[in-house]
């Protein structure tokens, strides 16, 4: 008995589940629905869709966003691998606890004083060097790579604790220089872990409005800004038609990557099990 | 001395340069603009150093922005109205994600990472958009109200939207993967066969979770607390789609000052009050992330 779960147990956590899951159910329900009044259901409809295709504005705003996300999280994961490695490997150098200090807070940090001390640290510097002129694009990525790879410091730096330092001793007695090390040993070990920090990258950037809103310029509109502007005039189909579409290709790739990281799993334990039969 | 090599020197500066320019800085910035005056033009500030003479600088400090802050009661309600919410809505989460985290760790191996996916999947999709569909769910003639009237058991409906209660609503459900994977992780590694001594000594299994498992968790009730509470009283978003004109949420508060009143000396003002009374959660949440993370000397 013991160990198993209770029937209370099992009731409350169906609770949250459904907690967790009727709100996007009802968006994707009511994304089909003819009426324009979202919660009064008129029938079946794609029309929402269509309507979703021809406007310019979110069509553009979202190739915005992509663009971002892309480079916020390519960049994000390079800085984070790094900040990872060295806080896992690297035991003692001055100004380790500062680092961690600035890896972490902007886990928690309030959007709103991010956003505000960013924009006020460009304005600063453009004051001062003449760069960045303005806001866009470019200050849009800065932040986004700031707050984002402090999520990939962590998934890196768990990963890199979990892993097994003899490895990459065995290869340095061997003779082998730390870079190539790394190449050759540690990056592939950790490449699930690479992945998932750039997935994770990819939709912090993707899904920012506040620290956004603080740092974008005029003509540089991201996907959540528009939803936000538009949400803020009242509910509208097409944005429950833009929600479906964001919930599907998500589910996919979730769903995707969780196979793929398992199949990763699987191979490396018959790996180490093939390798333990071959020594005994 | 111990020969440093140029690759680790280049592994430890890269992300920590790009952390001082971009986070650590920015603070001392607005730390400097919560003490000048307004004025028009761009940017909308004073500077603090002028030069007068070829020699002589003239260093402007006005404290007057954190005076304004403790003399409108509008600055104090909003603070305190956004810990009362960030705590309540912590504390629910903390009911709600209990048991799912349990029910989870208690579930056989093979189902829990699909249950653990489950729990994530929301936190992958829009923030945005999640807290967008709950408009659809709270509003006058949205799909609670619709239900309850259309079983007859109202004639009016329950004003839902723009209330407190939507606010705590639109935080529980955006934080709570937050609250449910660390609890989970501690709930996971704990070790069964203490839970069995106990029953075999015959202590009722009510009395086993209060003194056995519930003590062994609180690592992991502490970092999800506080994952949640420290975003929840900077909150824009919720509060703004969600809550009514008079929810008086502090993110929402600097957020009007930047963008409406365009007072940026106020709104650094507010962030650095913020910030201050944030600073021991934000410690004691490093403090946490510290004792987790490995490879600690």
């Amino acid at each position: 008995m013991i160990g198993r779960r209770s029937f209370l147990i099992t009731t409350l956590m169906s609770f949250g589940f459904a907690f967790l899951y009727i709100p996007i159910l009802s968006l994707i329900v009511y994304s089909f629905n003819e009426s324009r009044l979202v919660t009064v259901w008129a029938g079946f409809s794609t029309k929402w869709y269509g309507e979703l295709f021809q406007n310019e504005q979110v069509l553009n705003a979202a190739k915005l966003s992509l663009e971002v996300a892309a480079i916020n999280a390519t960049g994000a994961v390079i800085l984070g691998t790094l900040a990872g490695f060295a806080l896992s490997r690297f035991r003692r150098f001055r100004g380790r606890t500062l680092l961690t200090g600035m890896t972490s807070a902007p886990l928690v940090m309030p959007e709103v004083i991010t956003g505000l001390s960013m924009l006020l640290l460009f304005v600063a510097m453009e004051q001062a060097f003449g760069w960045p002129s303005g806001r866009g694009v470019t200050t849009i990525t800065i932040a986004h790579i700031t707050f984002s790879m402090a999520y990939v410091t962590v998934v890196i730096q768990s990963r890199l604790a979990s892993l097994d330092v003899s490895l990459e001793e065995a290869a340095m007695d061997l003779g082998a220089k730390p870079w190539k090390v790394f190449m050759v040993i540690t990056l592939p070990i950790i490449f699930p872990a690479i992945l998932a920090g750039w997935l994770l990258a990819f939709t912090l950037s993707w899904d920012d409005l506040v620290i956004t809103s603080f740092v974008s310029g005029p003509g540089s509109s991201t996907l959540p800004i528009v939803i936000f502007s538009k949400v803020r005039l009242g509910v509208s189909p097409d944005i429950n038609a833009l929600a479906t579409i964001m919930v599907g290709i998500v589910a996919v790739g979730v769903v995707a990557t969780g196979l793929y990281l398992q199949h990763q799993e699987r191979r490396r334990e018959r790996d180490v099990q093939a390798a333990l039969a071959s020594n005994g | 001395m111990r020969p440093v090599s140029a690759g680790r020197w280049a592994v430890i500066s890269l992300p920590y340069l790009w952390l001082l320019l971009f986070f650590l800085v920015p603070f001392i910035i607005v730390f400097k603009i919560s003490l000048s005056d307004i004025r028009l033009g761009m940017p909308p500030y004073q500077p603090m150093l002028q030069w007068v003479e070829a020699q002589v600088v003239n260093i402007q400090v006005n404290l007057g922005n954190y005076a304004f802050l403790l003399e409108d009661p509008l600055y104090r309600n909003a603070y305190l109205h956004s810990i009362s919410t960030a705590a309540i809505s912590t504390l629910l989460c903390l009911l709600i994600g209990y048991p799912m985290a349990y029910g989870i760790a208690r579930t056989d191996k093979s189902w829990r990472n699909l249950l653990l996916m489950l729990v994530m999947l929301p936190f992958w999709t829009s923030f945005l958009l999640r807290v967008y569909a709950w408009i659809g769910i709270l509003k006058n003639n949205g799909l609670i109200n619709n239900l309850l009237m259309g079983m007859g058991l109202i004639d009016q409906p329950i004003v839902m939207l723009q209330t407190d209660f939507a606010v705590y609503i639109g935080i529980v459900y955006s934080y709570l993967p937050f609250m449910v994977l660390p609890l989970y992780a501690t709930l996971e590694k704990q070790d069964i066969t203490l839970l069995e001594a106990a029953a075999d000594l015959g202590c009722h299994p009510v009395r086993a979770f209060l003194t056995i498992t519930l003590p062994l968790s609180m690592p992991g009730v502490v970092a999800g607390s506080l994952l949640v509470f420290i975003p929840a009283v900077g909150e824009f978003v919720i509060p703004a789609l969600l809550g009514g004109p008079d929810t008086l949420m502090i993110g929402k508060v600097l957020w009007n000052e930047f963008f409406q009143n365009r007072d940026w000396p106020v709104a650094s003002a507010v962030a650095i009050a913020m910030l201050l009374l944030l600073v021991v959660p934000i410690m004691l949440f490093q403090l946490a992330q510290g004792r987790q993370a490995g490879g600690h000397p």
